[in-house]
This record gives structure tokens, sequence and C-alpha cells, in this order.
């Protein structure tokens, strides 16, 4: 077995019903695993954008490659993994349970050092929303375990190449 | 002008040089059934169950290269076809199929006949389309049959509401079509075409293999010259066979699990092979881990997701064969390899395809030999099973397009329907079918509509009274535990064909053979069956075992 690596594919497609599924569908029918998928419009209403982050050896990740292309509704795929430096970033809203209210200022400590902000506050829990990448949020994630996590919701990785040099 | 998006839809398949829609009638595809009603521009042919109208519409697209066309209502209609669908997606064939779908206001309410064919279809299709309103109709079906015939070829879904064909709209049919996510790359990298090149020069012990992409792209002509020009010897795969001639002494047949010896044994010494639509199929290639230990490889194809696939190619061309072979042919010259070139003669002398004859019994590779004596013009149909592979072994083709099967799939049922799109197709060629007793009955209710059409189908039944292909299998690796595979059972295929119409004839004596081929070609006024009673418990050889490696072929007589 080779090595498995992990890829992140930006898609662009046509913004029509069942394109989604035509992605997905490649996916379960090969049993290629997807790790983290987000999809949503882009400024030109007509396309969507999605980031998918997938795992595999260098065979996998190359018919992954090739089957996104295959897919009429598909206009463009970067394997951004080896299409050049990207920058990527993922949201995640954590509901933290502050039961105990000398908790509170320490837990929103904590929040700064992650640059978190307070999106709601409840008597008996707060709701973070933290901005970063793998690493950042998986150190958030693990501190507020400590604290008691009532509900944590990410969008997937979001990722793009960085711009050219001129 | 304001017409019925059923309307539209069958205006825009003329638009699209359609001659023959393969259809059954079903409630939520009866208004395009009345637009075609009457209709003499595109003929609809009224099949007997869906699966046949798919195959039909397939057979019709292989022998012809243009775009079979299959519709069906909702619901059951719909799933009947998928099995065809899946056969054409499996073989690259290009394909509408067309299904009513409920009304759009019922859609996903688990409505009377209602079924998500688009999610049912969606592995299986090159592209799929669900209109839900008239004005969608004729941008959709230009696409349909762009994306159907361009690039890899392959099926492509349009499911329609039942409104959406009532309804009025505009028919404005668009002079071209421009996808801004689909273009195919059909003009090989020079650079690599180059490398190709150079390779082939270096070679020692090369061979070319090519595959069902060469008679898809119609590039045999292409082939042809490639292997004259080079000298290079040749294995055509079960999909591509007529590709290049059988009968040229380069010709080393098909290789593969039933393949060759010549072929599977050039394989596994070779030192170069030049694959050319084709796909490094299990089937062909026999334990990846043993197969062509000592080669490079070239690899031309269409699909850039083929490539690399199964097997580490050294140079990869993504393109339209017919381009690819065009540009290779200008860089190469007749390769300096006789010592190889006397080895694969050797093989091939020593190891011809063959059987033991009996005189008491139809020997089923006899009815074969004795096929293609009376009718080696023809265009052949084969269905699935022992006859498919002992025709493709005894048959010589010597065309693209006279070999028409079910390769990807291996779909039993496949080769009456397929046989009738053939003919109506090239009305003009003999079509034999040959068919095996499992796979006869499968789709034996198509019979009907050949005879209401005449069609003169010679519909040839090597019927060994099981499930031959599997009994072999039980035979060799299950220890002749014959599970489910006894069709002694088998009803009398003359009587039953004389019972549709059509003539029925039955053969049990070798010396009945030929005296029943002739007699059938005297039959021009509709279909003809002859039921073949072969040798019970024949099996195919040569024979690559699952799993085991190319050079590992049982070879059968010894």
């Amino acid at each position: 077995m080779n090595p498995e690596e992990r890829h992140i594919f930006s898609v662009l497609v046509e913004n029509r019903f069942g394109v989604l599924a035509r992605v997905a569908g490649l996916f379960s029918g090969r049993g290629f695993n997807i790790d983290s998928l987000n999809v949503a419009e882009t400024h030109d209403k007509s396309i969507s954008h999605i980031t998918l982050v997938t795992h595999g050896d260098a065979q996998i990740i190359d018919q992954i490659y090739q089957h996104l292309n295959r897919l009429i509704d598909v206009i463009e795929v970067t394997d951004l993994s080896t299409a050049g430096t990207h920058v990527e970033r993922e949201l995640v809203l954590i509901k933290v349970a502050t039961d105990d209210p000398q908790k509170r200022t320490e837990i929103l400590q904590v929040a700064e050092v992650f640059r978190g902000r307070v999106i709601d506050m409840k008597p008996t829990s707060l709701v973070l929303e933290i901005t970063g990448d793998e690493g950042k949020l998986k150190a958030a994630i693990d501190i507020f375990n400590t604290y008691g996590i009532l509900e944590l919701a990410r969008t997937g990785k979001i990722a793009m190449l960085r711009g050219k040099e001129n | 002008m304001e017409l019925s998006g059923a309307r539209i839809l069958v205006d825009g398949l003329k638009r699209e040089g359609v001659e023959y829609i393969f259809g059954v009638n079903g409630g939520a595809a009866m208004p395009i059934f009345d637009a075609l009603y009457g209709e003499t521009e595109v003929k609809l042919i009224p099949m007997r169950h869906e699966q046949g109208a798919s195959h039909a519409a397939d057979g019709y697209a292989r022998a012809t290269g243009k775009v079979g066309v299959a519709l069906a209502t909702s619901g059951p209609g719909a799933t009947n076809l998928v099995t065809g669908i899946a056969t054409a997606y499996m073989d690259s064939i290009p394909m509408v199929a067309i299904t009513g779908q409920v009304f759009t206001h019922y859609i996903g309410s688990d409505a009377f006949q209602e079924c998500d064919v688009i999610g049912v279809t969606r592995p299986i299709c090159k592209h799929s389309y669900l209109i839900k309103s008239s004005d969608e109709i004729a941008d959709v079906v230009a696409e349909a049959f762009h994306i159907a015939k361009t690039g890899k070829p392959g099926p492509v879904i349009i499911d329609i509401a039942k409104d959406a064909q009532n309804n009025e709209a505009l028919f404005q049919y668009p002079e071209t079509v421009n996808i801004r996510s689909y273009k195919p790359q059909v003009h090989g990298d020079p650079t690599q075409i180059a490398k190709a090149a150079a390779l082939i020069k270096e070679a020692k012990r090369p061979m070319l293999y090519a595959g069902g992409g060469v008679v898809l792209a119609d590039a045999s002509e292409e082939l042809q010259q490639l292997t004259l020009n080079t000298q290079i010897p040749i294995t055509v795969t079960l999909m591509g066979l007529g590709a290049f001639p059988e009968t040229h002494p380069l010709a080393m047949e098909m290789p593969g699990m039933h393949g060759s010896c010549c072929a599977n044994y050039a394989f596994t010494d070779s030192d170069l092979i030049i694959a050319i639509g084709a796909r490094f199929d299990d089937r062909v290639t026999g334990d990846l881990s043993k197969f062509a230990p000592n080669a490079k490889k070239i690899h031309i194809d269409i699909d850039a997701s083929c490539i690399g696939k199964n097997v580490p190619v050294d140079v990869p061309i993504v393109g339209d064969a017919k381009n690819v072979l065009r540009e290779l042919n200008k860089q190469v010259s007749t390769a300096d390899i006789d010592p190889w070139r006397d080895q694969i003669q050797e093989w091939k002398q020593k190891y011809p395809f063959e059987y033991e004859q009996k005189s008491d019994i139809v020997m089923p590779q006899f009815v074969i030999e004795k096929i293609y004596e009376h009718y080696s013009d023809a265009i052949v149909v084969a269905d699935v099973g022992q006859h498919q592979m002992w025709a493709a072994q005894y048959f010589k083709f010597t065309e693209p397009r006279q070999w028409l099967n079910s390769g990807g799939l291996g779909t039993m049922g496949f080769s009456l329907p397929a046989a009738i799109g053939a003919q109506l197709g090239c009305p003009d060629k003999t079509v034999v079918n040959i068919n095996g007793d499992g796979s006869y009955i499968m789709t034996i209710q198509e019979l009907v509509p050949a005879v209401t059409m005449k069609l003169p189908l010679k519909v040839f039944i090597i019927n060994n009274m099981y499930l031959g292909m599997v009994r072999q299998w039980q035979e060799l690796f299950h220890g002749k535990r014959y599970s489910a595979v006894d069709y002694h059972d088998n009803p009398d295929f003359a009587l039953l064909a004389q019972a549709f119409g059509a003539t029925g004839l039955r053969v049990e004596h070798p010396e009945d053979v030929e005296p029943a081929l002739l007699k059938a070609k005297g039959i021009t006024d509709g279909p003809v069956v002859i039921d073949f009673i072969v040798d019970e418990e024949e099996n195919v050889f040569p024979m690559v075992p699952a799993g085991a490696g190319l050079g590992d072929v049982i070879r059968g007589l010894s």
C-alpha cells in the first residue's frame, strides 16, 4: 500500500440542482472518502465553489482528480495540495457550558486567545465563533472540551490558491 | 411558434437526424408517443419490454455509429431501461434515453409510477437532465446529443415531467452547442506522441493492443496503417474485434481470459505495449502483478481517467484515437524486430483455437465455424456466455462494427433486441444473432417486433441446456455442483419461434448444421430461429483462471 496523503480540491461547478449529488456519488460509488465538503454560490450566481478534502494514495488522488474533471457540470478542478501555495480557513461554532459562573470569565479569556467571538450568551451556555486553519481549530476544540462542549458545528474547510505575485 | 413540449422534443430529434426511436408506451410518456404518432421522419419502433428498447437503441448505435434513442414511461418503464443504459455506459455507446416523469407538482410525493430515475441512473450514465418546463426541452435535446456522441461517448438521460410535455413553448433549436464545462480533449499532446514514436523505435518486442475505443473513434483505418507501417503484431480485444482484420498474419487474435495463447504469451514477454482505446480490463490482464512485467506502456485514450487506472503507464496520451494515430503514423516506420515476429508466428501456429470434433453430436465451435463460412460478411450480434467466446474465437472479423456484444457489463439478453436495432440501422446487411439458450429467453419477447417488421434476422441459438459459462466455472472451481444452471427445462425453441410467427428449425446432428444455415439464408421475409442442440458440457478454452496470470493460461486440448 502506498502512503496516503491528504488533498484539498477546489472545484468550480455549474450552480444547478443535482450537481452535488454527482460529485458525492463519484466518491461513494468508488469507496473514496470525503473528509470535509463545503459548497456555496460564488460571486457569479451561475457557479458554485466546492472545497473538498479527501485522502488516498497517489493513484486514488489521481483518479479523484480525473473523475471530477469528467463530470459534465464541473467547470474546473484544482488540486490545491499540488497546484501551488494556497490559503485555507474553516469556521467553527462551539456552544460551551457555563453552568459555573466562575468559569465563564476563564472561558472568555481562552476564547480571546483564539480570537473567538461570542455570538450568543445565555445563563448556562455561550456560543463562540472561531476561524482558523485545522491546527488552530483543533487546539481550540481540545481546550473547550475541558469546559464541556454542548454542541459543535464546522463549515468544513474552504480554500483557494494565493494570488499571483505580479 | 408555440408548440407543445412533446412536439418540441420530436422536432428536436428530427434536427438531430434521428431515424428510429425504440420505445414502450405508458402513462407519463403518452404526450411524446402521441407526437410520434404517424411520424415518418422519426419512426417509432414499439418494443415489448423497455429493456429491449434500450438494447435496440444500443445495437443501432453500435452498428451505425449514430446516437441510438430509447423512450419509456416513468417508474417501471424507466427502471426497465436501466440494464440497457448500464450496458451502453460500460461500452461507451452513444445513446439518448428519454423517460416520461410524473407531473412536476407530484414529483417527490411517491405518486403513481413515480421513480427518481435521475437518481437511479446517476452512476450509469454520462449525464442526465430532469426537465420541468417546456422551454428547456430544445436546449437540453441539443446538449444531450452533443454529450452522448462527443468525447468518450455514452448514454444521456432526459427525464421530462408530463406537464412539460403538454405545455407549450417557443420552438427555438440551438444551431450550436457550447457547454463551458465540457471540452473533451481530442488532440494528443505532440510531445507525448513523439515520445511514443521514440519508444516504438527502440522496442525489440513491441505489440499493439487495440480496443473498442478504436471502433468508437472510427479509427480502424489509422490502426491498420500503424500496424502495416510498423509491422508490429497486434491483438484486438473483445470490444474491438474487426478494427483490424483477424485474417491478417500480424493479427494475434483476442487477448485475455478466453483469448489466444499467442496474445497472452506476447503480453507476458513483450517489452512495449501500445494500448489504443483499450482499458487494461481485468478480463484482459488477469493478475495485474503478473501482467506484462517487462513491458513499457503507451496508452492512448480519450478518457484521462482510464489511463493509469489499472496499470502504470509510461507514456499517457489523452486524445481521440483517430487524431492521435494519424499523428503517430507520420513518425513511425517498419520495426526491426524479426526474431519477435518469428516468435509470434510460432505461438500462433502452435496454439490455435482448437476443439475436438465429434461425429454424433454437434460441437458449438463447429456451428460457429460454419456460420463464419456462410455469413462471413454479416454483422454478428452475440449475447453473453460461452457462445459469445466461441463466436469471438472462431468467427474471423474483418470490419469494424461487424461484431456487437455487451463486453463491459456482460448483459445476458442484450443480443436479440440489439440485432433488431442493428438490422434497422443497416438494412442492406445480413444480421446474425448468435445467442445462448439462457440469454435468448431473457429477451425472447422481442421476437414479436422482429416478426411484425419482417426483419430477416438469423437467430442462431447455441443450446447446451445449461447456463454454460457458469456451469463451466462450477465444473472447474466448484466441484461440479451445478447450482441453478440446469436448463434442460428449456422450451422447444423451434416450435416457440413458430408460435411467434417466425421460422423455427431444430438441428441435432452435425450433418444438418450446414443445410440449416443455407436454408436460413434463403428466408428473407422474416426472422429465422435455428436451435442448435450442442454438446452439453463443452468448455471454452483457452482459459486464464480468475486471479491467475496470463502466462498460466490453461490451453485445453493438450
